[in-house]
C-alpha cells in the first residue's frame, strides 16, 4: 500500500493487469457505452520480423558488391491462368485502401506514387474512382463482400481483381464507415444516403465456401475472358487451409494480411485479439504452398506491419514473392506528421499517435471525405513521397539481399534467417541465433 | 455447332449454340464481342447448358438470349443491356450484379439471386431461395413464387417483389429498398418494419407486374416493408 507522497513518486505502483490503458479504457467504455472504433493496425507488441536477423555473407557464401551487382527485384503476379500477369518493377506494391476510408487526392497520390516506381496499387470498399484509374500504371480491383460501387465496366478497366475474403485487421468481420465521412460522393458510389453509417458485410452475397469461391473465380474470369490475375485475400487465421482452399478454388495469387494489418475503421478489440501475427503466417502460407507444388506458382503477397525494407526482405526470405503496404504508404504522405501537431492537439490527438482514421477529420487531408481538408493534401506531392519511399523499401531490401549474396531478392531463403527470440524462432521455424533449435521442428541436434 | 435458323415472320437470325459442342468460353467471348455495340447476331439461342456455371456472364450488348434448359451458377452475372431468358431453373447468384437489361428464369432460382443488383429486371416465375435480392442496390426483381430467408438482407435501393411467401429475417438491415410481399412473412429481419401501401406504391406494383408479365394478381393484396431507419446511425441501444 503506498499512500500519496507528493514527493516520491517512485512510491506509486502501477498494475501491471489495470495499467493506464486499461483503466482509461474502462472509464471511456463506462461513459461511452460503445465500443471503440479506430484507424491504423494492432498496437500491441507481437513477434515480428524484428525478431529475426539476416546471416550476411562470409567465408561459406559470399556477397554481391553493394551496388554495383544486379539484384533484380522483378515480380510477375498472377503466372498460372492469366493472359495478362501483372508485370511489378519492385516486390512491394500499395494494398487495398478504399475511396471513402481515404480522400480522392490520397488515392491520386497512391497511384502516382505506384505508378512512377513500376508497382500496382489496389482499390477497396466502395469502387473505383477515375482519378485512381487514371494515375495507377497498374490497378488492382477489389471484390469484397459489401460489393460496394462494384460494376462491370471498372472490372474490365482493372488491371488484376483481388477477391477480398478478410483482412489482418478483422478476419471474420465486416466494415463500418461511419456516416461523417459519407460525402455525396461516396454516398453515390455506394448506392446509399448521405451520411448514415454504411455496414459493409462480413460474408461475400453470392458465395460460401471453398467450392463456390472456385465458381465465383470462373464467373469473374469469364466476364474479363481470363485476362486478368485473381487474388484472393485472406485475413491470417487458418493460414495453412485458408491458403490451400485458395489455391484449390484456382487463385492466381493469394494476399496475405497479418493482424497487424491497418484498417480504415475497425474495433478496438477486433484489431488486437483476433487473427495470427504477420510472422508465422508467412512460414505456414508459404510452406502450404511448397507441399502443393505451388509456391512461386500461385504468388503470395504479404502484408501486415511491414515498414522497412529489412521487413520486406524477410518476408521474401520466408517465402513471400511481394510484399504490401497501407500503414507506411499514409505515414509517407504525411499521416502522423509532427508538422501538424497543432492540429492534431485540436482533435484530441498528438502527431505519432493519430489513428481516427474512422473520424474523417484528418489534418493532413488523408483518410477524410471533406473537401477543406482534402484540398490540404497535394497528391504531386504526395506521390512523389510515396514513390521515393517505394524507393528506400527496394534499395534497403536489395541491400540485404547482395549482403547475403543473392542476385534476386527472391534468391533469398529461410536458410538465410535466424531468431532472436524462441517465439519468432518457432513462428518462423528458422533457429533460435546461435544455436541449431528450431522449437517445434523434430531432430534439431 | 452454330445454325443461323431464319425466322418466318421477321428476318433476324437467330445464332444458335449448342453449349454440348461448343465451350462455354468461345460461347461467352462471342457474346463479349458484342460490346459497344459491334455488328454480330442479336439473337441468340442456347442449347443444352446442362447446369454449366456463367453462361451468358458479364455481356454488355442490346441482345436476346434464349436459354433451353437448366443452368447453374451465375448465370447472366453483372448484366448489361442484355435481355436473357432461361427456359428452365437458375443456380446460385443469378444475375449476380446486374446492372441493366433484363433477365428472366421460368423455373425456380437457387440462393442469392440478384445478389446486389445495381439495375435492369430480374423476374423469377417460379420461386427463389434463400437471400433473394441480398445487398441489391437499384436493381428490380420480382417473383412470382416465394422467397426464402434473409431475401433482402441489406438491400439499398431497387424493389423486390415476392407474390408468394418470404421467408425468416425478411429485409434484414435494410437499407432504402423497397419490398413487397403477397402472401406471409416468417419474420422480419433486423430494423425491416411493415409500410403503409400508398397508391403510389400500388402504382409502382402495377407497373413491375406488369413488366413481369403477370396480369393476375391485384396489386392492392400486397404489403410494403421498408426500413425503420434505427440501424443508420450506430447507436448502442440498437445494437444487437
Ligand atoms: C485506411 C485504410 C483503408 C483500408 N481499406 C481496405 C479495404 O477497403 N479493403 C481491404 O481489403 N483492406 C483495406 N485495408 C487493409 C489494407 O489493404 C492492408 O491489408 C493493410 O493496411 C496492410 O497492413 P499495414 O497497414 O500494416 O501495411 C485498409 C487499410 C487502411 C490503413
Amino acid at each position: 500500500m503506498a499512500t500519496m507522497d507528493t514527493h516520491d513518486p517512485w512510491s506509486l505502483r502501477e498494475s501491471y493487469l489495470y495499467d493506464r490503458r486499461v483503466i482509461a479504457e474502462i472509464q471511456r467504455a463506462a461513459r461511452e457505452g460503445i465500443y471503440d472504433i479506430r484507424g491504423f493496425g494492432a498496437k500491441r507488441r507481437l513477434p515480428h520480423f524484428d525478431d529475426l536477423l539476416l546471416l550476411g555473407a562470409s567465408i561459406s557464401r559470399y556477397p554481391l558488391e553493394g551496388y554495383r551487382e544486379r539484384c533484380d527485384t522483378d515480380v510477375t503476379l498472377g503466372t498460372r491462368f492469366a493472359k495478362k500477369p501483372l508485370e511489378l518493377k519492385i516486390p512491394v506494391t500499395i494494398a487495398g485502401m478504399s475511396f471513402g476510408a481515404l480522400s480522392a487526392p490520397a488515392k491520386e497520390a497512391l497511384g502516382r506514387g505506384a505508378s512512377e516506381v513500376g508497382t500496382s496499387t489496389t482499390t477497396g470498399d466502395g469502387g473505383m474512382t477515375p482519378e485512381e484509374r487514371e494515375h495507377s500504371k497498374m490497378l488492382v480491383y477489389q471484390v469484397l463482400p459489401s460489393r460496394y460501387g462494384m460494376n462491370p465496366d471498372d472490372l474490365r478497366k482493372a488491371d488484376a481483381i483481388e477477391i477480398v475474403v478478410g483482412q489482418g485487421a478483422k478476419p471474420g468481420g465486416g466494415g463500418m464507415l461511419l456516416g461523417h465521412k459519407i460525402s455525396d460522393r461516396v454516398a453515390e458510389m455506394r448506392s446509399l444516403p448521405r451520411g448514415i453509417d454504411q455496414r459493409s458485410a462480413s460474408r461475400h452475397p453470392d458465395w460460401t465456401g471453398p467450392d463456390d469461391l472456385e465458381i465465383k473465380i470462373g464467373e469473374l474470369r469469364e466476364i474479363t475472358d481470363w485476362e486478368k490475375p485473381v487474388f484472393v485475400k485472406i485475413g491470417a487465421t487458418r493460414t495453412y487451409y485458408d491458403v490451400q482452399l485458395a489455391v484449390k478454388a484456382g487463385a492466381d495469387a493469394i494476399v496475405l494480411d497479418g493482424m497487424q494489418g491497418g484498417t480504415a475503421a475497425t474495433q478496438d478489440v477486433f484489431i488486437e485479439h483476433v487473427g495470427i501475427p504477420t510472422l508465422p503466417a508467412v512460414r505456414i502460407a508459404s510452406d502450404a504452398l511448397q507441399e502443393l507444388g505451388m509456391h512461386r506458382q500461385v504468388q503470395l503477397i504479404v502484408s501486415g506491419g511491414i515498414r522497412t525494407g529489412a521487413d520486406v526482405a524477410k518476408a521474401l526470405a520466408l517465402g513471400a514473392d511481394a510484399v504490401s503496404i497501407g500503414t507506411a504508404a499514409l505515414i509517407a504522405m504525411g499521416d502522423n506528421s509532427p508538422e501538424l501537431e497543432e492540429e492534431y492537439a485540436k482533435i484530441g490527438s498528438a502527431a505519432g499517435f493519430y489513428d481516427d482514421w474512422q473520424a474523417g477529420r484528418d489534418p493532413a487531408g488523408i483518410s477524410t471525405q471533406d473537401d477543406e481538408l482534402a484540398a490540404r493534401f497535394d497528391p504531386l506531392l504526395g506521390g512523389r513521397r510515396i514513390a521515393n519511399y517505394l524507393r528506400v523499401l527496394t534499395l534497403e531490401a536489395q541491400t540485404l539481399a547482395r549482403a547475403c549474396g543473392k542476385s534476386h531478392v527472391h534468391n533469398l531463403e529461410p536458410e538465410d534467417l535466424v531468431a532472436l527470440t524462441v517465439e519468432a524462432a518457432a513462428m518462423a521455424r528458422v533457429p533460435l541465433a546461435g544455436t541449431s533449435w528450431i522449437p517445434g521442428v523434430d531432430n534439431q541436434g | 455447332m452454330r445454325a443461323e435458323v431464319t425466322e418466318a415472320a421477321e428476318t433476324t437470325a437467330v445464332e444458335v449454340v449448342d453449349l454440348a459442342s461448343t465451350p462455354l468460353r468461345e460461347l461467352n467471348q462471342r457474346l463479349h464481342d458484342l460490346a459497344g455495340g459491334a455488328d454480330g447476331p442479336r439473337r441468340w439461342r442456347i442449347l443444352n447448358p446442362n447446369g454449366a456455371h456463367a453462361v451468358a456472364c458479364g455481356i454488355d450488348a442490346e441482345i436476346e438470349i434464349e436459354i433451353q434448359g437448366h443452368v447453374g451458377y451465375y448465370c447472366a452475372g453483372m448484366n448489361k443491356l442484355a435481355t436473357v431468358r432461361v427456359h428452365g431453373n437458375a443456380g446460385p447468384g443469378l444475375a449476380e450484379n446486374i446492372t441493366s437489361g433484363t433477365v428472366m428464369v421460368d423455373g425456380n432460382a437457387s440462393q442469392s439471386a440478384g445478389a446486389t443488383g445495381r439495375g435492369g429486371l430480374l423476374v423469377v416465375h417460379g420461386d427463389a431461395a434463400a437471400r433473394c435480392g441480398i445487398s441489391m442496390k437499384g436493381v428490380d426483381i420480382v417473383v412470382r413464387g416465394s422467397v426464402g430467408h434473409l431475401s433482402g438482407f441489406i438491400a439499398q435501393t431497387g424493389r423486390l417483389v415476392v407474390c408468394g411467401d418470404a421467408g425468416e429475417a425478411l429485409g434484414d438491415s435494410i437499407y432504402e429498398a423497397r419490398i413487397y410481399v403477397r402472401g406471409a412473412v416468417s419474420e422480419l429481419g433486423a430494423d425491416c418494419v411493415e409500410k403503409e401501401l400508398r397508391d403510389e406504391h400500388r402504382a409502382e406494383l402495377a407497373d413491375l407486374l406488369l413488366q413481369a408479365g403477370i396480369d393476375d394478381l391485384d396489386p392492392s393484396d400486397f404489403r410494403r416493408y421498408g426500413s425503420a431507419r434505427r440501424l443508420y446511425n450506430f447507436h448502442v441501444d440498437n445494437a444487437y
